[in-house]
């Protein structure tokens, strides 16, 4: 009952600020019910397994690019899995982008992405002083953790982690007769990924809680910041989404393990009859893929939110159509849950309904499009400062826009079965969700560095990290289009077998470079990030003269975030450049009252409503806070 | 504590923030979500259970002359139809509809449980917890039982020819139900009868554990103490929602 046990220490008195926390170091860095602590615990966990997939990805790139490679230098760190002859085996292989996949969707662009700037902005941005429940918060982190550890061990197995593609589809995952994958790393993805729903129900509920319950005075929904509207969606995807794939992968569970046939039915192995029957493989596609298709908005809309704002500050101009940008997240938060089966064209479902599916589909290329045109009109005649964290978001829009258009494609029930699962699907995805999403993860962490650890980081390594990676994910994901389009299956060990794929072998060669390239490239950030940590140049309270709340605590906040009483909001957080203005923003917390100069007609005629209030807010009970009396 | 009243701003509106503008505390509406979110995982089981049952045909004759077969979905109100104490009786859906009755009754103790907290009258509320908390064992030790006869299965059995465990076609009397195979009907019938069943029965147990942790607070005076007693509010939700759930999966496998 994590419930009862929280009530109590949620509730800061205002007049109980800067008490001495008692905090030791477990209790400040590791168990830690801070909500900026345990974004910063996410953000260094979802680093840490950024690297992981990005090395796993490198590994199988070697085995694309070159296939008459020696690998045998690789052998300290693979073992057996180089064979005599110095060549990666196949089912490594298969093992290398299941997993890869897995910890690139889940571990950094969900944990990573969601679990660092929802838990470090929720607060800060919103006017509270922490989330709703510190200690699930808390709990939320542990389980993700634990989730971790378990999928990391996975990877040590005699017979490898789990190697049937991220989806897992069965009879393949379900069968441990089917490939080496399937025996005790399947098991050990399923145990992870049942932590990790955990981890993020316990998330999303405290998310939503939050921004539902704990606003400060005067933060109406249509005074939210655009990343907040942004990670509450998302929380509210993720609360709806992840039990359906609890409810999928506990029915694999017991296929696996109890001798059930949910999605198994007249399957020979080996020759041998199994007594499974009645199942449905196509039943588990239709469930995971409706955790399957939200989860890419999971992982997508955090990174949109975080590039409104940050191009809306670095233009100095409002955010173009604000309402339309709520709207169109609205209308895409609720279009997720019902184009799934698009991934599905080719299981055998019927045409006619892919035809429905494929219709939904292509009705979400237009809220997609009112968010770019949103961002392109938003930066149109701004006075533009290229900052990494402004370079980075500019990069999300290329990203969004050309690895979007390429799903108008795919979405395509008819030209989906020429495309389906080649190389042309690795590439749309890989720039519209995995890269966007990256670079949007990227953009805040330059962004709100300053105010996660009171230093700036480096500008100038920020910009060679941004034409690198920006540079280098174009060079790898773009030729992709003309290998999938040639006919190339995605998830191939090797197509040196077939005649047809020849003239494409260097093809892959510069996408496998270009790969080791942009890898390497993030070692750059690494450094910039740990260094900037203890030796960057210290920042100024509001660096980047933003209006949103967070730039109104101390540089370095304590656990509670205001040292004194939570700011009131009298305005939205988008007065950049506002004509009259004595400076180029207007930060929330000033009463539209203090700036006759620059009210637009109907703020002059808010002004009496707003002195109104207040009047009378002197003497009543304020949000979360207790005024002694 | 976060959970008293705020008065509303008149002038700022309900959702100007400064408030609780659901005015629930934030427990209450972290139970709610993850009752949102518990409706989804339950609802994929239910969906699972539909498709595979629609995959099988219905039997085709008169009810009366049922006989089991895993060629053909079962009918359940001659499956169903033992009570205890009674050797082979045909008693249809007799047993299950008293379970369902006891605990829907223990969701009305709930309710007046509930009541008597918002008056703060501890007495009444730990007698209602203990009638509540007595439905809800009741419940699963009728479950227990129904589980029990189900895997034992009748005197007679069914002549069934199935591959089993070892790979092999083998036609034999089958007696009672396990994940394999059983008399009733398709291997699938008794399978997710004991999934969901089952997934259904560990929420009741949950339940039944809040339940109890619940009665024992407010006996002692922990919520006196505290002054209200939202706790029962939270854990009523719960449990309203897990016998809410159970009218479905009642009316998916014992009705339909």
């Amino acid at each position: 009952m994590a419930v009862a046990n929280v009530s109590a220490h949620d509730v800061s008195n205002h007049d109980h600020h800067d008490h001495e926390h008692k905090d030791n170091f477990i209790t400040k860095y590791i168990f830690s019910t801070d909500h900026k602590m345990i974004a910063k615990q996410y953000l260094v966990s979802g680093m840490f397994w950024a690297f992981i997939g990005g090395l796993l990805s490198v590994l199988f790139r070697l085995q694309l690019g070159f296939p008459d490679m020696d690998l045998s230098f690789l052998r300290p760190l693979l073992g057996g899995w180089i064979d005599a002859s110095g060549k990666l085996d196949p089912n490594f292989y298969l093992a290398l982008v299941t997993m890869h996949g897995t910890i690139m969707v889940f571990f950094v662009l969900t944990a990573g992405l969601s679990g660092t700037f929802s838990n470090f902005l929720i607060p800060l941005q919103i006017g509270a002083r922490d989330m709703a429940s510190g200690f699930m918060n808390m709990l939320s982190y542990w389980f993700f953790f634990v989730s971790g550890v378990i999928m990391f061990a996975s990877l040590f197995l005699e017979k490898g982690p789990a190697a049937g593609g991220w989806v897992v589809y069965p009879p393949l995952s379900a069968l441990e007769q089917a490939i080496p994958g399937s025996g005790m790393g399947m098991t050990l993805w399923l145990i992870a990924m049942t932590f990790f729903i955990a981890s993020s129900l316990l998330g999303g509920i405290n998310y939503i809680t939050t921004v539902i319950n704990l606003r400060t005075k005067g933060m109406s929904f249509s005074r939210l910041p655009l990343t907040i509207w942004a990670f509450f969606l998302t929380a509210v995807i993720g609360l709806l989404s992840f039990p359906v794939l609890f409810s999928a992968a506990l029915l694999l569970v017991f296929d696996r393990s109890f001798g059930t046939s949910f999605y198994l039915s007249d399957i020979y192995i080996g020759g041998e009859a199994l007594p499974n029957t009645g199942g449905s493989a196509v039943l588990y596609q239709h469930l995971f893929w409706f955790l399957g298709h939200p989860e890419v908005y999971i992982v997508l809309l955090p990174a949109l939110g975080i590039t409104s704002e940050i191009i809306a500050t670095n233009s100095r101009k409002p955010i173009f159509g604000y309402k339309a940008m709520i709207i169109s997240m609205l209308g895409i938060t609720i279009l997720s849950f019902v184009v799934w089966a698009h991934h599905m064209f080719v299981s055998g479902l019927n045409p006619f309904l892919g035809s429905i599916f494929m219709f939904l589909t292509l009705i979400i290329a237009v809220p997609s499009a009112v968010k770019v045109f949103n961002y392109l009109t938003t930066l149109w005649r701004g006075n533009l400062r290229f900052t990494p964290g402004m370079l980075f978001s500019i990069g999300l829009v290329s990203f969004f826009i050309s690895g979007g258009l390429t799903g108008i494609f795919l979405g395509n029930s008819a030209i989906d079965i020429q495309l389906h699962d080649t190389y042309f699907v690795v590439a749309h995805f890989h720039l519209v969700m995995g890269s966007a999403s990256f670079f949007g993860m990227m953009a805040g962490v330059y962004h709100w560095f300053p105010k996660m650890f009171g230093r700036m980081m480096d500008e100038k390594l920020g910009h060679v990290h941004f034409w690198l990676t920006f540079v280098g994910v174009y060079m790898v994901f773009f030729p992709m289009h003309y290998i999938g389009i040639a006919g190339f299956p995605r998830r191939y060990y090797s197509w040196t077998n077939f005649s047809f794929s020849d003239m494409y072998t260097d093809l892959n060669m510069f996408v496998s470079v270009a790969a080791i390239v942009t890898f390497v490239a993030q070692f750059i950030f690494v450094f910039n990030f740990f260094y900037s940590m203890y030796k960057g140049r210290k920042a100024s309270p509001n660096p980047w003269r933003s209006n949103t709340l967070e730039w109104t605590t101390p540089i370095n906040p304590g656990h509670g975030n205001w040292p004194g009483e939570i700011p009131a909001v009298y305005r939205w957080p988008y007065d950049y450049s506002k004509p009259g203005a004595k400076e180029d923003f207007i930060p929330q917390t000033v009463p539209l009252s203090a700036t006759p100069e620059s009210n637009l007609p109907h703020e002059n005629k808010l002004v009496q409503l707003e002195k109104e209030i207040m009047a009378e807010e002197g003497d009543v009970l304020v949000a979360n806070e207790s005024k002694e009396s | 504590m976060s959970s008293t009243a705020i008065e509303i701003q008149s002038k700022r509106g309900v959702w100007g923030g400064g408030n609780e503008p659901l005015k629930a505390s934030y427990g209450k509406l972290m139970m709610w979500f993850f009752l949102l979110s518990d409706i989804f995982t339950f609802t994929a089981f239910l969906i699972t259970y539909g498709a595979i049952r629609v995959s099988y045909p219905a039997y085709g004759g008169e009810a009366a002359d049922f006989v089991s077969s895993n060629e053909y979905w079962p009918i359940p109100e001659m499956i169903f139809d033992a009570i205890p104490l009674v050797h082979g009786g045909h008693f249809p859906l007799v047993f299950v509809g008293l379970m369902t009755f006891i605990l829907i009754l223990s969701s009305v103790t709930m309710v007046l449980a509930v009541e008597a907290g918002h008056r703060n009258d501890k007495k009444d509320v730990v007698k209602w917890m203990l009638w509540t908390l007595l439905g809800g064992m009741t419940f699963l030790s009728c479950q227990a039982w129904e589980w029990t006869h189900f895997i034992h299965g009748t005197d007679e059995g069914s002549m069934l020819t199935y591959v089993n465990s070892l790979g092999n076609v083998v036609t034999e009397t089958v007696y009672g139900a396990n994940l394999i195979v059983n008399e009733y009907g398709p291997a699938p019938f008794a399978q997710l009868f004991f999934f969901i069943t089952g997934f259904h029965g560990f929420h009741v147990t949950i339940g039944v554990f809040l339940l109890f942790l619940a009665f024992y607070q407010a006996a002692v005076g922990v919520y006196e103490k505290r002054g209200h007693y939202e706790m029962i509010e939270k854990i009523g939700l719960y449990w309203h929602f897990v016998d809410l759930v159970w009218v479905f999966v009642f009316t998916f496998f014992y009705l339909i």
